[in-house]
This record gives structure tokens, C-alpha cells and sequence, in this order.
């Protein structure tokens, strides 16, 4: 966990019955439940920076012949895919 | 003297309607914020608070939404925020404003919103009858019904105290009769400002839940699904609200009786029971029809009938104890609904009343009257034929169907 700018409030004195409210993180990571996988053909790859742009998680790397993907916050959408101009990406399934 | 002062210092009488009655409870309640979008019969009690605010009278930020959607979900953050809110609405207004309507008791928000009750459409209808508020009796807003114009002033101030405790912590609608309430003029007792602060205290909005910088917390996160823990966090929290209605009960007699002592003004909590002491049947009634009601039962009086009246003040949580206390020696009783139940054939107020008689031991007959829709007028003649309708199921007369007050009216 990263450390936080504050400390998490402290829900204790509040009956748990009230209202709605969460004061815990969720561990989980768009990466724990993406059911396609960005591949990147890094042969294809001209680094145009498109896939970079329009990711909506902000998860594409730059690498120094390629872009990549952090694939712990990458929760597979495919825009990337969709979005590439040289066809270098492919949404795979990941693995049951 | 300024407005502000003077509305603030001085104790007095004024003259107005129920919407502007209704305005000035809500000056003295001194909300933070107020978001509003007229539509009628409540637009004039919107006016009278941009007016309010326009004069200095009314010390809250007003909210002209772009409609009763946002009304809401703009008072959801102000309440969140910490903000003491209010709103207004009626019939088309109320279900435009369904979606943050039902949110906001399942967060625990302690909102006060006027309904100025208007028949729903269609019939094309722009007049008073209790369809929208009853059409809501069960999303989980406390509800209460005004009889008179100084009962609305009255009751919004009290509604604060009652959704701000913090064993209740749900929003109230406080609901007046469109026509009949909303524009009719009254004499009026304003209490002073002092009091009236030190009656509801500081606003007290978002312990429990909140949009904090220095708390931070997820507001309303999902709760989860089936194979885990969310749906028995879910049942929690519903549980939790079913018991702050239930704690809205006495809380409401409370802060009723508090009101009389500190203002001198009672106003029956639950149910009024009038002329019920040895009566052999009764009427039971909702809202401004109440007076003709009761005018009607003096004239049963005086020719030397036994009747009485229950009026429903409290009707959302429904006081079960209390009406069933009150028919507990009664032989026939006849419900007075200004608004239909289409799924029971019969007015929804009669359904709750065939509750509370079905936790007696006996058996007695009760009739279902329907009047007052569409701003008809409920008169003493009205009463008349209900009282004595309902005397005749006292020896086995007792009609199937409901009884349309209004139908042959001309």
C-alpha cells in the first residue's frame, strides 16, 4: 500500500448501521479482474505514442524501443488497441 | 431595524397563506442551503424564499436548479457538506425527483422537504388531492400532514429537530394540501428567532456520513452481491433504517410536546383522537379536511349520535400503537382518503387502518371513502353522508366498494 497523505478517517464511533460509508481501501487493482490482455507486437511498434494518449488508466509505459503496460492497473479495455495506428496491439484472453 | 433583524428578534403575527407559512418556518429553521424549481401549487412558497433571500430576510444560499433532479442531488452534496437543507415540491415535481428521492433516506440524510400534495397525472390535474405524496408513503421519508396554516409553519420547524436526531436521522417531507392549505390565508403566530434556535440547535447533518477533506470516506460504495458479504451489509443498513422509523416515533411525540411547552402551541403528534372518549364509530381523516370532519361530528353530536374523529398527523412510520389504541372501542369505522390506491380498490390510508384492526381480537366493520380528489371540496354536507354511512355498517349496511365522495358533485 502507498504511504497516504493523511491518515484514513476513523469510522469506529459511528454505529455500523448507518449510513453507506467505507474508510478501508480496496486492495484491488484494475489488473485483478481484466479479462483481455494488451500484447504489443514490438516489431510494429513505431512509438507514436497514440496507445500512451488514449488510455484512460494511464497505464502505458515507455520502453526504449517500444510502449508497454503496466498490466496491475491495465483493466483491459482495448481502446489501445482500437487506437493504434499500426495494429500493434492485441487484446488476448487471460487465462481462466 | 433591518428585515433580517426584525424577522429575527420580534416575535409577531402575520397574515398569509400556507406556502408563505410554510417559508416562514423555514427563515426560522435558518437552513444553509435551499435548492428549488416552481412548480404548482407550490411555486408561490418558492417565490416567498427567493424573496426572503432577496431581502436579506433569508440568510441561505438558493439554488435555482434546472429541475427537481438536481434539487435534490445539489441538497444531497450541501447535506453531506454539513448543510442544513430544504426543498419544495409537488405531483410532477416529486417524480421527476424520484431517483435521488429514494437515495436519500437509505443515506441517512436529514433533509426537510415540503410537499405541497397535488393529484398525480393523468387526469390532467393541477389541484390539490394527496396522490404524490401517498404514491411515496413507502421509500422511507418520514411523513406528516398539516391540518391548518399555522401547523405547516409549526411542523417544518419541528421536522429539523425530528430528521436531525440522531436516532432517526431520516429526511421528512411535512405535507400541506395543495389549494385548500397552500393558499389559504390565515392568521399566523411567528414564534422568535432566540427560541427557535435553541429549539433546533446547530445543524447537525454529517457525523455519520460524510464529503470531508479532513474525514475522508467513500460515500454509499457498493455494498456487494451474492457468494459474500454485501447482502447481509445491505440487510444491516436497511435494518438500521427501519429502526430510525421506528425511533421517529416517540422522537415526534418528543419534540411535539418540547414545542408546546417552549411556543405554547400543541399540535396532536401521532393522531388527533377528537370526541373519541365514548363514541360508538369513527372517521378517520388526513390533512385540511379535517375541519369540516370535525364540524361534522359536532352536528352528529348535538342530534345525539355517538361519533368521532381520528386524524392522522404522523402517517409515514405509520402509528400503529396509537390507532389501534384509539379503535380499540369503536363498532364501525370509516376512512376519508384523498387519494387512491389503485392495486386495493380503496384509499391507501384505509389499508394502514385494516392493519392496526387486524391486531385487535374482534372484528368491525370499516368503510373506505374516496374524496377531495382534484381539489374538490370536502364539505360538512361530505361529512355528513360519510358519518352516516358509516353509522349504518354499525347494524350491517356496510358497501363493498369504495364510496367516491365527489362523483355526483356539480
Amino acid at each position: 500500500m502507498k504511504l497516504q497523505a493523511r491518515p484514513f478517517f476513523d469510522a469506529a464511533g459511528i454505529p455500523n448501521d448507518l449510513a453507506p460509508i467505507a474508510v478501508e481501501p480496496s486492495p484491488m487493482l484494475p489488473g485483478d479482474w481484466r479479462s483481455l490482455r494488451p500484447v504489443v507486437d514490438r516489431g510494429k511498434c513505431v512509438k507514436c505514442a497514440v496507445c500512451w494518449l488514449y488510455c484512460p488508466v494511464q497505464c502505458v509505459i515507455e520502453k526504449a524501443r517500444w510502449f508497454d503496460f503496466d498490466l496491475a492497473t491495465c483493466k483491459g479495455c482495448g481502446i489501445c488497441a482500437a487506437e493504434c495506428p499500426q495494429r500493434a496491439i492485441a487484446m488476448v484472453e487471460e487465462a481462466a | 431595524m433591518s428585515a433580517l433583524a426584525e424577522a429575527r428578534q420580534v416575535p409577531r403575527t402575520v397574515v398569509c397563506d400556507g406556502n408563505e407559512a410554510a417559508a416562514w418556518g423555514v427563515v426560522l429553521a435558518r437552513p444553509d442551503m435551499v435548492a428549488v424549481y416552481p412548480i404548482t401549487p407550490q411555486t408561490s412558497l418558492v417565490e416567498a424564499l427567493s424573496q426572503f433571500a432577496a431581502d436579506g430576510v433569508l440568510d441561505a444560499e438558493v439554488v435555482e436548479a434546472e429541475g427537481e433532479h438536481s434539487v435534490l442531488s445539489v441538497l444531497q452534496g450541501a447535506c453531506l457538506a454539513g448543510a442544513r437543507t430544504y426543498t419544495a415540491t409537488s405531483g410532477p415535481g416529486l417524480a421527476f425527483m424520484f431517483e435521488p428521492y429514494v437515495r436519500t433516506p437509505g443515506l441517512r440524510l436529514p433533509m426537510v422537504m415540503s410537499i405541497v400534495t397535488r393529484d398525480t397525472l393523468s387526469p390532467q390535474c393541477v389541484w390539490g388531492g394527496h396522490q404524490d405524496a401517498m404514491s411515496v408513503r413507502d421509500v422511507g421519508w418520514i411523513q406528516l400532514y398539516c391540518e391548518s396554516v399555522q401547523e405547516i409553519l409549526d411542523t417544518v420547524i419541528m421536522a429539523f429537530r425530528i430528521a436531525e436526531h440522531r436516532e432517526v436521522l431520516l429526511p421528512v417531507n411535512v405535507c400541506h394540501d395543495g389549494n385548500y392549505l397552500s393558499f389559504g390565508v390565515c392568521r399566523v403566530d411567528l414564534p422568535a428567532q432566540a427560541p427557535v434556535d435553541e429549539f433546533l440547535g446547530k445543524p447537525d447533518t454529517n457525523w455519520h456520513i460524510a464529503l470531508d477533506p479532513d474525514r475522508p470516506m467513500g460515500v454509499d460504495p457498493l455494498t456487494g452481491g451474492a457468494g459474500g458479504p454485501g447482502p447481509a451489509l445491505f440487510a444491516r443498513y436497511r435494518k438500521g433504517q427501519c429502526r430510525g422509523m421506528q425511533n421517529a416515533l416517540r422522537v415526534i411525540c418528543e419534540t411535539h410536546q418540547e414545542f408546546g411547552q417552549r411556543f405554547g402551541r400543541r399540535h396532536a403528534p401521532l393522531i388527533e383522537e377528537y370526541r373519541m372518549e365514548d363514541a360508538d364509530y369513527a372517521i378517520v381523516t388526513i390533512g385540511s379536511m379535517t375541519g369540516a370532519a370535525k364540524d361534522a361530528v359536532d352536528e352528529a353530536r348535538a342530534h345525539g349520535e355517538r361519533a368521532g374523529l381520528i386524524k392522522v398527523k404522523t402517517y409515514r412510520p405509520f402509528p400503529l400503537q396509537a390507532m389501534t389504541q384509539a379503535l380499540a372501542h369503536v363498532d364501525a369505522v370509516g376512512v376519508v382518503d384523498r387519494s387512491v390506491s389503485f392495486g386495493w380498490n380503496s384509499g391507501p390510508l384505509y389499508q394502514d387502518v385494516l392493519c392496526a384492526l387486524g391486531t385487535l381480537a374482534r372484528r368491525i366493520p370499516a368503510l373506505s371513502f374516496i374524496g377531495g380528489l382534484a381539489g374538490a371540496d370536502m364539505t360538512t354536507q361530505h361529512f355528513a353522508r360519510v358519518l352516516e354511512t358509516t353509522r349504518q355498517a354499525l347494524v350491517g349496511a356496510q358497501p363493498l366498494a369504495p364510496v367516491w365522495m365527489n362523483e355526483t358533485d356539480r
